[in-house]
């Protein structure tokens, strides 16, 4: 299947910028995965998704999304597509009603009427139905302005779904929200995927928001640094070792040696698991080769936080020795 | 299966709207009410608005009437009167425009630029929208006017409403150009006074100008809110005996000015200030 969003050396510097804020990224979305894109503040997430939401122009590089170019074609773009923005973008002086309704006759879907109440049926149909999934029948003709942060985010998610947009863009959209809402707001957005496959493109810093992804991207100061399933990034880049010791470590050095298994003291030592090294062990088989007693045994798996932030630090690192020299 | 929603999708939107025009002018119309709502909505605005013409009308004119007016040949408070309309209806959409660029982070108006509707569309209904902010307050005026005893016939009132809708939907295509010149928020925000206060006097707000040398003269003759100003007093003077006094230029001198340089600040304007946006 054609991917439905496909960026190809995307560049993006600012004015009066030396550096580039977006730098040579490239990656693809299939229809219907979960996507996201991981980095710390001041990744350029935002500013990626400003340019694939048509809101601010690249430098250079290549865009399409659902099949129109995003430079020739910014209009097919925007129909095709709904964005829920880092900052609240509801109007506060209007009721949810009247901030649906803008929403809705500026993308063409009923004509405009100034009342609710000479819209007509199938739009009354619709709206009441939205109200019934968020619970707010009684508070969808009040302002803006007494609903909660949590209720707010729904409100703007549903808003930006009933054009039936084919990617659903969400910039950072749990910052600010209690654990509760945000849980809520997870699990309204789990629906919506298995309803209408919509295509999701999330950006976001907290890590456990990355965990259900079907690919991670991760963005550190403009460049992509790992892509790939949770999975992958975990396993690719970050080491899965043992850590053992031994109340004689002369005798275990010497034993390790014996049996040809590269080891680094740290002063415990430390055994690879996976990867670098040309020999593999499982922990199992490990421990079955060696015959000191043990007086520690621990087994380090990274979480997809660790493998995270091991990226970050690493990337980091080479950014700051290829400056040095 | 989505790609079916979505031609789905198309043909109805297709069936309602039988071509891009009219997507385009149903999506102006939204914007534009929605400005409206939002100004029924907020009571300080509302009174402000009726406040700052009220002073200006009351004490400049009925001052100027008493000092000058003997020697003028001709009355200063319907002068002043049809100066102030002109210009507070003619800077409120001019002003209200720059809300376009109202602290982005934080406004709607990020939610009107990813809609797929042209981006005159959004800067037409815009103006739309001031100026149906614009009108309440025109009405007003004219009925302080009223008030403080400029005498008028219904026409003349239609003649101040009518020009009034083109004095609002000018100053908007002005505000757009400002903005599209302008290279920030903030250089908008510092520069806006100085756009807007000299012409108080080269436009003849409350200062007659019918008598100035010639450098001044280019100066007002480039002012924009010069011929707002002589449109709402032509259609106000018309036929009376101080016409010629007060007014500066012929109706249809002023209706064509106003005309082409609406059509050059929105075309100009909306380019510029969308580019801006995106280029940054």
């Amino acid at each position: 299947m054609s991917p439905i969003i496909h960026v190809e050396h995307l560049i993006k510097r600012y004015k009066n910028s030396q550096a580039n804020a977006v730098d040579d990224v490239s990656f693809e979305v299939a229809p219907g995965e979960f996507f996201v894109l991981l980095g710390p503040n001041g990744a350029g997430k935002t500013t990626t998704i400003s340019i694939l939401t048509t809101t601010l122009a690249p430098t250079s590089g290549r865009i399409e999304i659902a099949g129109h170019d995003l430079v020739r074609a910014p209009n097919g773009v925007r129909e095709s597509v709904g964005i829920i923005f880092q900052n609240p973008s509801l109007d506060q002086n209007l009721t949810a009603e009247e901030n649906i309704r803008l929403h809705a006759t500026m993308y063409g879907l009923y004509p405009f009427r100034p009342t609710y109440w000479l819209m007509p049926r199938e739009y009354k149909a619709q709206v009441n139905e939205l109200a019934a999934v968020l619970g707010i029948q009684k508070e969808i003709h009040k302002p803006i302005k007494t609903f909660s942060g949590g209720m707010k985010r729904k409100l703007e998610i549903i808003r930006s779904l009933i054009h039936h947009p084919r990617v659903l863009f969400l910039d950072e959209p749990t910052t600010g929200l209690d654990p509760l809402s945000r849980r809520s707001l997870w699990d309204y957005l789990t629906r919506v995927r298995a309803e209408k496959a919509t295509t999701i493109f999330l950006s976001t810093h907290y890590l456990e928001e990355a965990e259900q992804a079907d690919t991670i991207c991760i963005l550190n100061h403009g460049r992509v640094i790992a892509q790939g399933t949770p999975d992958q990034v975990k396993a690719r880049l970050v080491e899965n070792y043992l850590l053992i010791d031994a109340a004689n470590r002369d005798a275990l050095r010497q034993e390790l040696r014996v049996r040809n298994v590269p080891f680094v003291e740290t002063p415990l030592f430390k055994i690879e698991l996976n990867g670098t090294s040309e020999q593999h062990f499982t922990p199992h088989q490990l421990l079955k080769l060696i015959d000191t007693p043990l007086t520690t045994v621990k087994i380090h798996t990274p979480s997809v936080e660790d493998a995270y932030l091991a990226i970050l630090e690493a990337n980091d690192d080479d950014n700051a020795n290829t400056a040095a020299h | 299966m989505t790609t079916i929603t979505q031609t789905q999708l198309r043909t109805e939107r297709n069936r309602s709207f039988p071509n891009q025009l009219a997507l385009n002018v149903n999506a102006t119309l939204a914007i534009a009410f929605r400005d409206f709502l939002k100004f029924l909505r907020d009571r300080a605005r509302i009174l402000s608005t009726f406040l700052f013409p009220l002073i200006f009308i009351g004490f400049l004119g009925g001052g100027m009437q008493a000092t000058f007016g003997g020697s003028s040949g001709y009355n200063f408070l319907p002068f002043v009167f049809t100066g102030v309309l002109a210009q507070t209806i003619w800077q409120s959409t001019a002003i209200g425009i720059i809300s376009l660029l109202e602290d982005r982070q934080n406004d709607f108006s990020q939610e009107i630029f990813v809609s797929p509707i042209s981006r005159y569309a959004i800067v037409f209904g815009k103006i739309l929208g001031e100026t149906l902010v614009a009108l309440p307050q025109g009405l007003g005026i004219i009925l302080f006017g009223l008030v403080l005893g400029v005498s008028m016939s219904p026409l003349q009132v239609l003649g101040l409403m009518v020009a009034g809708v083109v004095a609002a939907l000018y100053g908007g295509a002005f505000g757009i150009m400002v903005l599209g010149v302008m290279p920030s928020r903030r250089a908008a925000d510092q520069l806006f006074p100085f756009v807007f206060l000299p012409q108080f006097f080269t436009a003849g707000v409350f200062v007659p100008i019918k008598n100035l040398p010639l450098p001044l003269e280019i100066v007002s003759l480039l002012s924009p809110l010069r011929y707002a100003v002589d449109l709402v007093r032509g259609l106000f003077y018309a036929g009376s005996a101080e016409f010629d006094f007060v007014v500066l230029g012929p109706i249809w001198v002023n209706v064509l000015v106003l005309g082409i340089s609406f059509g050059v600040f929105m075309v100009i304007g909306t380019v510029l200030f969308v580019r801006a946006e995106r280029n940054r």
